[in-house]
């Protein structure tokens, strides 16, 4: 049975942001909205997770989206078309459950924007209304808006300095939007940690329903070792068997945060081996 | 006049101070002076009811006969009749349960060492011999076998069919094949290339090896059966999935389970980062809650990563230990501590959320509980606590859920397991059988090559 997993497009989304499709059929065969692959690039490399921003099962293809924060993710990005995955495993991670009716807000950070892709067209197949906010640093960070834009009712860019769109965070935004009397019943958010628990936050307050795609340091992805655990609503859980999508209200942040910097020091090293400044 | 010995020829090891930062392996085996005083130790009983103790029966008498005449070459063809992992299963059997608590000679004298035997004869035979020659059948029958999982039960499975002509996949989650052989038992006591080598055998034979397939996400079994043209499925998927304490502070930093830290040092190889990606937690004070093999494992990885002090921790007495003799006594050869009559209660982390200590009560033994054992009871106020920065939870694991979750009509019982007829490894679910560790839970090597014996000789008939 023929597992190659062959990259045959890629993409300069940013300097450190690649989007690459990958033929991958059997990967792309039972693939959902909210699931993931593992991934690995070297013989003696680590097994990492990414998430999927596309998928289609008539072609095969898995579409992925990774930026290099470190030794493993930057060996990614500098694969090229033609290139095959040492190992490409998935779909893995629960299907995000998504409503059938109402108005659901999307958010997105860094690759996040690609990883609620699925949802909005899933969403937008069921009838949902979709609005999408997207969020960077810089003018130059904000990415895939117009991929977003193909299935959301309507996209706002945010950045922090005001150089594209609304100026600062996207909760700022989001707050705007619910003031101004978005009529939104479910919110959904991809991005970096500090966005996610804001997003968290906001929504609390706003009471709107709200699920985050969790991302802590996992190796299997098959619900073997337990090092995904995250506690929510009080009990601990694997986010690559039951997540990674988990009700925002009920994540420890605080926790989930402490965990990702475990191996700090050891991923500075290599990372300075492998001349990544960082 | 047939002089007695009643002692075990000894097995020569590496010395305990220079093993303690290495990840090479303990024992050296036999030499062939040692393998047949050994073997002439034997009585060749004419009822050999050690075998009733091997799972696979293998033929034990008629081996050891063999290496006491000297023939290696006839001695490891007897075992390969029956076992195809001999060097595996000559390392990691607990042959104080199985086999060797049968022998004869015992309890008066030592048992005969039909482990260290099986071993001694796989190792010359992988150095001298064929490998027990063997090549892809020239015609393949048409039914084609899915395995699920290549633990030592779908091995055998596998194994045993291909044998019979039939084209057989096995689908792996992961990237590496073996199962817990390869992500649990570390190198020091089975070497990776022993599981390399096996792997070739059956890829040898016609096998195919499929990895990063997880079935239940990938395809489902039901896709494997109706969409990939396959008419019978074998489950042998283990008991992957860890048991935590519930207790506070069980997320805090430098907290893991069994499996996380042997597979980042088993696996992904963490012990040589950076040379390797993957990172670990360098130890001074280890400390492993339980006392299975797993634990031993766990503990004695703890001291080859450098920690000056590893302790065992467990709630019970050193009588109710569930590892191996052999493995618990290298531990405490290698300056394992063994804290018993210990629960712990809680984990206490300092204000960067890593571990820095581990509250603990003594116990006493008590009245028995369900599984027969004195059921420890804690002691009011003797409570202390001990300092470390790492912890091992090795408290068991429970069968990976994903297979039964995502097959229809797969009958599972209370604990999670899949239900399977003994004799044959039939599940509810017609043209789908089970074996190994997800039907029994977490056992042994040896249980769940016998649970794939007994499936393969049920799938043929089918
Ligand atoms: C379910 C899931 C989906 C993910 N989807 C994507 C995706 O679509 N695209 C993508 O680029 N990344 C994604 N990630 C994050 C990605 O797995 C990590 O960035 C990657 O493992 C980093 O490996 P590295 O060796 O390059 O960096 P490392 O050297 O391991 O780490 C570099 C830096 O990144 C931080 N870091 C490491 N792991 C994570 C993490 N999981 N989350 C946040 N920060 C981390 C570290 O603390 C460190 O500061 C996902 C993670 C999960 C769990
Ligand atoms: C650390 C440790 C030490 C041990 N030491 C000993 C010892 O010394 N002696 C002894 O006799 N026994 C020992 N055991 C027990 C023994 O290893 C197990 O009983 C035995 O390996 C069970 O074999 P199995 O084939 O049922 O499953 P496993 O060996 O667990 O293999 C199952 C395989 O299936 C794969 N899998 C799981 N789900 C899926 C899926 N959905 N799709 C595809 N693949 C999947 C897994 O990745 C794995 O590779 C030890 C166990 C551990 C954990
Ligand atoms: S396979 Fe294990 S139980 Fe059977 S004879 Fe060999 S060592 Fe003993
Ligand atoms: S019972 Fe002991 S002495 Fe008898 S055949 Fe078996 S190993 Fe030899
Ligand atoms: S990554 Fe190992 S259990 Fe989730």
């Amino acid at each position: 049975m023929d597992t190659t997993a062959r990259i045959i497009e890629k993409r300069d989304l940013t300097d450190v942001t690649k989007l690459f499709v990958v033929h991958a059929p059997l990967v792309a065969r039972n693939a959902a909205p909210g699931q993931f692959v593992i991934l690995r690039v070297t013989e003696t490399g680590e097994r990492i997770p990414i998430s999927i921003t596309d998928f289609s099962r008539a072609q095969g293809t898995i579409t992925i989206v990774v930026q290099a924060v470190g030794r493993t993710s930057a060996l990614v990005c500098d694969l090229e078309v033609g290139d095959v995955f040492l190992d490409f495993a998935g779909p893995l991670g629960l299907e995000v459950p998504l409503p059938d009716e109402g108005h659901a807000v999307l958010i997105g950070g860094g690759f996040g924007t690609g990883a609620v892709f699925p949802l909005a067209r899933a969403l937008r197949a069921r009838g949902v209304r979709v609005s999408s906010i997207v969020g960077a640093r810089t003018r130059e960070l904000v990415i895939l808006d117009d991929l977003l834009a193909t299935e959301s009712d309507e996209v706002h860019v945010c950045t922090n300095d005001g150089s594209l769109g609304y100026r600062g965070f996207v909760t700022g935004r989001l707050e705007e939007l619910l003031d101004e009397g978005a009529g939104f019943t479910h919110c959904f958010a991809v991005g970096p940690m500090p966005m996610m628990r804001a997003v968290a936050g906001t929504t609390l307050r706003r009471g709107l329903p709200a699920m985050v795609s969790l991302d802590p340091l996992m190796v299997d992805g098959t619900g073997m070792c337990g090092g995904c655990r995250v506690s929510v609503g009080g009990k601990s859980l694997f986010a690559c068997v039951h997540g990674p999508f988990f009700d925002a209200h009920e994540v420890d942040f605080d926790e989930a945060d402490a965990r990702l910097t475990t191996y700090k020091e050891q991923e500075d090293l290599a990372c300075e081996m492998a001349g990544l400044g960082r | 006049m047939p002089i007695v010995y009643p002692h075990k020829t000894e097995m020569p090891c590496r010395d305990p101070e220079e093993r303690r930062r290495s990840w090479d392996e303990v024992a050296e085996g036999y030499t062939m002076e040692r393998a047949i005083a050994e073997a002439r130790r034997c009585l060749n009983c004419q009822d050999p009811v050690c075998e009733q103790g091997c799972p696979v029966n293998v033929p034990i008498r008629d081996f050891v006969r063999h290496v006491a005449l000297g023939d290696f070459e006839g001695a490891a063809a007897t075992i390969r009749r029956r076992n195809l992992l001999p060097a595996i299963c000559g390392r990691v059997c607990p042959v104080e349960h199985q086999c060797e608590s049968r022998c004869v000679l015992f309890p008066r004298q030592d048992p005969v060492g039909i482990g260290r035997l099986e071993r001694f004869v796989a190792d010359w035979e992988r150095k001298n011999g064929n490998g027990g020659e063997t090549s892809a059948p020239e015609l393949w029958r048409d039914q084609k076998i899915a395995i699920v999982g290549s633990g030592p039960a779908g091995l055998t499975v596998a194994s045993d069919l291909a044998q019979l002509g039939y084209p057989v996949t096995i689908f792996e989650a992961l990237h590496a094949f073996g199962g817990v052989l390869r992500y649990g038992i570390p190198q020091y006591r089975l070497p990776k290339e022993i599981v390399d080598e096996d792997v070739a055998h059956l890829t040898a034979l016609g096998v195919e090896f499929v990895r990063n397939v997880i079935i239940g996400k990938t395809v489902t079994i039901d896709q494997v059966l109706d969409e990939l043209g396959y008419s019978a499925v074998f489950v042998g998927t283990g008991a992957g999935s860890p048991i935590f304490m519930n207790v506070p502070g069980e997320n805090l930093k430098g907290i893991y389970s069994a499996n996380e830290f042997l597979t980042r040092v088993n696996l992904m190889r963490a012990y040589s980062f950076p040379e390797y990606d993957t990172p670990i937690q360098r130890p001074r004070r280890a400390a492993v809650i339980g006392a299975g093999d797993t634990a031993m494992d766990a503990v004695r990885c703890s001291i080859r990563l450098g920690a000056d002090e590893a302790h065992i921790v467990y709630r019970r007495s050193e009588q109710e230990k569930g590892a191996r003799a052999e493995d618990f006594e290298r531990a405490r050869d290698e300056g394992v501590i063994f804290d018993w009559l210990t629960l712990p209660k809680r984990f206490i982390g300092d204000e960067n959320g890593w571990v820095r200590g581990l509250e603990c009560i003594r116990t006493e033994l008590g009245e028995p509980d369900e599984s027969g054992r004195r059921r420890p009871v804690p002691v009011p106020g003797s409570e202390f606590t001990m300092e470390t920065d790492l912890v091992v939870i090795a408290l068991g694991t429970n069968p990976n859920p994903l297979v039964p979750q995502t097959t229809y009509g797969l009958e599972i019982d209370g604990h999670g397991c899949i239900v399977a007829d003994p004799k044959t490894g039939a599940t509810s679910r017609p043209g789908v059988y089970a074996g190994g560790d997800i039907v029994t839970g977490a056992a042994t090597v040896i249980l769940a090559m016998g649970a794939g014996r007994k499936a393969a000789t049920a799938m043929h008939e089918y």
